[in-house]
């Protein structure tokens, strides 16, 4: 019996190389027959149902039962926005726009949020801040910014509630949790962002609000995640003293585990804020306004330099933002003594009130604290153009030679490979490859999904989609693999990697078109390298962090059997590191993906653009299908990509390290 | 079988010396059971478990971590549940507050079952009449060291004059005065461990439990926590429940104690029943190393008064070890008294058998 267990492994191959090469020779055979067998290479449009349609009619029917319901509640969101743009923006202005009450000066502003860095993060933090919110004041930004962080300081603490919320739910009903939020999570974070403007354009109309309602759908699930992430890490004994100590049910939530989760749930927050940021932005297409508003316009008139420095101010507000937040999630409060005032308890917060005061009230009388003086604001934008005209007369030819290139030689032989080949290998190699990985559900949940985007008649622009997609993220991974590498061998490596990779992170996605499309013009080749250089962060991180992680003691077994340096990485670092390395791709994916649909600015012609004409239309229908296969297409990567880090890991032995899914 | 009283061929006068059948019972478990795998959710009637070995239950999937234990802890005694670890005794503890609810049997409070009280009538008991100490400390790590200390009190809304003042006291009591306004993350591990006894001191709890509380210290400083906690006792006399792993410390503190093992309560007994009659041989290997000298207390070993020449008289409470050299040096036998009643006689024979460790059994 027990011999039979353990010799049984090693007689028995694994049938899989057999299945494979079965699949192989069946895709062939379909090939040579494919003028008898069209169909199977060709999805049939007569087996396409025209889903758009149908879910239009289903929106436009719920838009018309349920719009009082909707305006209502834009009625009720305006007036917080309202507010908060009337305080940083605009003032509250008389009917003959004379100003009633002028809004907060810039200088307050400015002081106030380097108070605030300083508060939490001290000098570091606060200079990095003052210098953004300078760029901002001297770049001649300061309105749109303004408008932005209006909708920030709007939307933050209405997603921070929400995730609360539904992750102290899931938190209670671990069912609910398996069953709905989970699911609902997934689909909501591998949705493109456009998507989510199409029905609530058509439930809000456009505008700040409709804008901000998107922005709260988008930017609540991490904090649902990190909620549940976070309640789950109180400690046992810390539940067992509640309940000794007498709490009710409530008292425990409230006052014992939220409390002391406190600084994984200040993670959280950050990352609501960072989606936010980036959201905002995205929204200014159906009428946020600000200074996503102003790039969108610069990208669309052409005028580069113009959306450069609009673009560059949005990622001084992310990076001072960041800085803030994360600061924040670190800090720990100071003992108080007894006696002490309320002054002597917040004495920032003080300060920071009192600054703000004294420079709005000057600003009644002197008008160059109320506006940045014209004559201390600098013009960038020009001189950024005339500097790309330089690039691009001067090294045109090389910068077109690349283009060319890589559209001739990768790009659009993988592009004519993935339309020519048959729907039917697809989808069958998918669902293998599921079947292989993580058993018949797997394969199921594969199969549903891909049939959607069939069945949609969504299969050609998907195909670009993924066409797209796989070369940046292989592309991404071949660049970030090496470099985090590098970046764990060296103590010096992993600070630069670490500061690189933040930063990129820090930055929203509409940045990333900016530098691209200066330099390469609009489509394919410039939806590559933008996307690349927003999904290669993960690679570099997992790849470091994976490398790392890897027991010493092993590495040191592995040196005192005489291996080289480059043994050890070859033979045992990238092996045991190579589970956290294919999250870290999976990662990579799922970043392409989302950005992808970005890219559609840019004149790409997959389901990103379906999605973007979807919004400009209107056309609620197209956008949600259009969207929904972006999504079913993350999801099926995802996991695939998943369940193939899970068996790695598990025949490594490793411990589940939890990481993001 | 082994649990229970323990009929021990000890005199009853020690027993009687102890306090035991004097004090009134404060906490007893009857019959408790608690079984983790299939079905371990259930509630199940403990005769029907009681003749289940271990294979018989690990057939139906299940595996049992407390095995129909039934203790009684008497009023004002410290009690100790010793064991190593998978031996149950946290299980057990759990049980007792009912963390954990148990799989069968009863926990008897105050005349009350505790397994009947309904969640209200849970939290109310929890919050007046229990305490509890953690291995890990257990602090809340947002608040200051008297905000965690007042935390049970807020809990009842206490005004928050009177949680001040009251956390004030127990922290004085505790030896943190000072200390008030720091922070948990800024103490050693043993004041954050005196904090958690100011903690669970709050609220004046009748029972108080205390989950393997020094384990998580470097030896000196459990020394030290230990002394303290017997001081502590001597003033406050609270009926406690001592959850720990080292034998040691058992023997230091406890009034009686429970060695478990696999679930079930081997032998039950005072620190000198044990030492001198270990029931098993599982018993005797903890028991083996200990100075028996340091247990063993006059009243049991002496006999009855003979009427012979004496060279003097002992305390009946006095340990062995402390009154070797005068009996010896006397060479003579000397009057056991307790209080002013003179309960028997011991002899340097006797004395000389512990010393040299003669003998198991008396």
């Amino acid at each position: 019996m027990s011999t039979d267990a353990a010799t049984a492994p090693l007689e028995r191959r694994s049938p899989w190389p057999l299945i494979w090469l079965g699949f192989l020779v069946a895709v062939v055979a379909i090939w040579l027959l494919r003028d008898p067998l069209i169909w199977l290479v060709k999805y049939p449009d007569k087996l396409e149902i025209n889903l758009a349609k149908w879910i239009g009619i289903a929106a436009k029917w719920l838009v018309a039962h349920i719009q009082f319901l909707t305006r209502g509640l834009a009625a009720v969101l305006d007036m917080p926005l309202d507010t908060a743009i009337a305080v940083l923006a605009k003032g509250i202005l008389a009917p003959n726009d004379a100003v009633i009450v002028p809004r907060v000066s810039w200088l307050g502003v400015i002081g106030a949020m380097t108070l605030t860095g300083y508060a939490y993060g001290g000098l570091r933090t606060a200079a990095t801040v003052f210098l953004c919110f300078t760029y901002i004041a001297f770049f001649g930004q300061w309105n749109g910014a303004m408008l932005t962080l209006a909708s920030v300081i709007v939307c933050v603490p209405i997603a921070v509630a929400l995730g609360l919320g539904f992750g102290i739910l899931a938190f209670r009903h671990p069912r609910l949790a398996t069953w709905v939020v989970q699911p609902s999570l997934d689909l909501m974070q591998t949705m493109p962002s456009f998507a989510y403007l199409v029905p609530v354009l058509l439930l809000f109309g456009s505008g700040p609000v409709p804008a901000l309602v998107a922005t709260v759908i988008f930017a609540s699930p991490p904090m649902v995640r990190a909620t549940v992430l976070a309640l789950r890490s109180v400690p046992e004994e810390v539940m067992d003293f509640g309940k000794m100590a007498g709490c009710s049910p409530q008292q425990k939530t409230w006052r014992i585990m939220i409390p002391s989760s406190r600084a994984l749930l200040m993670v959280g927050v950050n990352q609501v804020i960072m989606m936010t940021l980036n959201m905002v932005i995205i929204a200014s297409m159906i009428g946020a306004g600000g200074l996503g508003y102003d790039v969108l316009l610069a990208l669309r008139q052409g005028d580069i330099g113009r959306g450069a420095v609009a673009g560059l101010a949005i990622v001084a507000i992310a990076i001072s933002l960041d800085r803030i937040s994360q600061a924040a999630a670190e800090h720990q409060a100071r003992p108080f003594k007894s006696g002490d005032t309320f002054a002597h308890r917040h004495p920032y917060l003080i300060a920071g009130i009192g600054w703000l005061a004294v420079t709005t009230l000057i600003s009644l009388f002197v008008p160059e604290f109320s506006d940045v003086p014209k004559s201390l604001t600098l013009t960038l934008g020009d001189s950024l153009n005339e500097i790309v005209k330089w690039i691009n007369i001067n090294f045109f030819d090389l910068i077109e030679a690349i283009r060319t290139w890589l559209l001739l030689n990768v790009m659009n032989p993988v592009k004519q490979g993935l339309l020519m080949a048959p729907w039917i290998a697809i989808l069958g190699g998918l669902v293998l490859a599921g079947y292989q990985l993580g058993g018949r559900r797997l394969a199921l949940l594969v199969a549903l999904l891909v049939a959607f985007i069939l069945i949609a008649g969504q299969w050609e622009k998907a195909m670009i989609s993924v066409y797209l997609c796989a070369i940046s993220a292989v592309i991404a991974a071949l660049i970030g693999i090496p470099i985090g590498a590098w970046a764990s061998r060296s103590d010096w490596g992993n600070r630069v990697a670490t500061i690189a990779v933040d930063t990129l992170q820090t930055l929203p996605t509409f940045v990333y078109l900016i530098p691209v499309v200066m330099l390469f013009r609009v489509g394919d080749v410039t939806a590559m390298i933008a996307i690349v250089s927003f999904a290669v962060t993960p690679a570099i991180r997992y790849t470091a962090h994976g490398l790392r992680n890897v027991s010493p003691q092993v590495v040191e077994a592995a040196r005192a059997m005489g291996s080289t340096p480059r043994q050890i990485l070859w033979r045992v670092q990238v092996p045991l590191a190579l589970p956290e390395i294919m999250l870290g791709i999976n990662q990579v994916i799922l970043l392409s993906l989302s950005m992808l649909v970005i890219t559609a600015l840019v004149g790409t012609r997959d389901l990103g653009q379906e999605v973007y004409i979807a919004l400009t239309k209107a056309d609620p229908g197209r956008g949600i299908v259009a969207g929904l296969c972006v999504a079913f297409l993350g999801i099926v990567l995802d996991r695939l990509a998943a369940a193939g880090a899970k068996r790695a890991r598990e025949r490594l032995g490793l411990l589940d390290i939890n990481a993001q899914h | 079988m082994g649990q229970g009283e323990a009929p021990m061929d000890a005199p009853s006068v020690a027993q009687e010396l102890n306090g035991a059948g004097l004090r009134g019972v404060k906490l007893s478990c009857r019959n408790v059971w608690k079984l983790f795998g299939a079905n371990a959710d259930r509630k199940f009637d403990a005769a029907d478990l009681t003749n289940l070995t271990a294979a018989e239950l690990g057939a139906r999937g299940q595996m049992a971590a407390v095995r129909d234990v039934t203790i009684d802890v008497r009023e004002g005694e410290i009690f100790v549940l010793m064991g190593l670890s998978g031996s149950g005794k946290s299980t057990l503890l759990r049980c007792l507050s009912r963390l954990i609810e148990p799989s069968a049997g009863a926990v008897m409070f105050e005349g009350q079952n505790l397994l009947d009280a309904n969640p209200a009538q849970l939290i109310d008991i929890r919050r007046h009449k229990m305490g509890m100490v953690f291995q890990h400390f257990a602090l809340l790590p947002h608040l200051t060291v008297i905000d965690n200390v007042a935390f049970p009190l807020s809990l009842q809304k206490v005004g928050k004059s009177e949680r001040q003042r009251r956390a004030r006291e127990v922290l004085e009591l505790v030896g943190l005065k000072g200390k008030e306004l720091s922070f948990p993350r800024q103490l050693s591990g043993g004041q954050q461990q005196r904090v958690g006894i100011a903690r669970s001191l709050a609220a004046n709890p009748e029972l108080w439990f205390l989950d393997e509380p020094f384990s998580a210290l470097d030896p000196l400083i459990r020394r030290e926590m230990q002394a303290e906690l017997q001081r502590l006792q001597s003033v406050l006399k609270k009926t406690i429940v001592f959850v720990t792993h080292d034998f040691d410390e058992a023997i230091r503190l406890a009034d009686r104690i429970a060695i478990m093992k696999d679930g079930a309560v081997v032998q039950l007994g005072t620190p000198e029943d044990l030492v001198l009659n270990p029931a098993t041989d599982y018993v005797a290997e903890f028991t083996g190393d200990v100075d028996r000298a340091k247990v063993v207390s006059a009243a049991r070993i002496m006999r009855p008064r003979s009427g012979g020449a004496v060279a003097g008289e002992v305390n009946a409470r006095d340990k062995i070890v402390d009154i070797a050299p005068r009996v010896i040096g006397a060479g003579q036998a000397f009057v056991v008294r307790d209080g002013s009643r003179v309960v028997g006689e011991i002899t340097p024979q006797s004395v000389l058998d512990i010393l040299l460790e003669r003998g198991t059994r008396r």
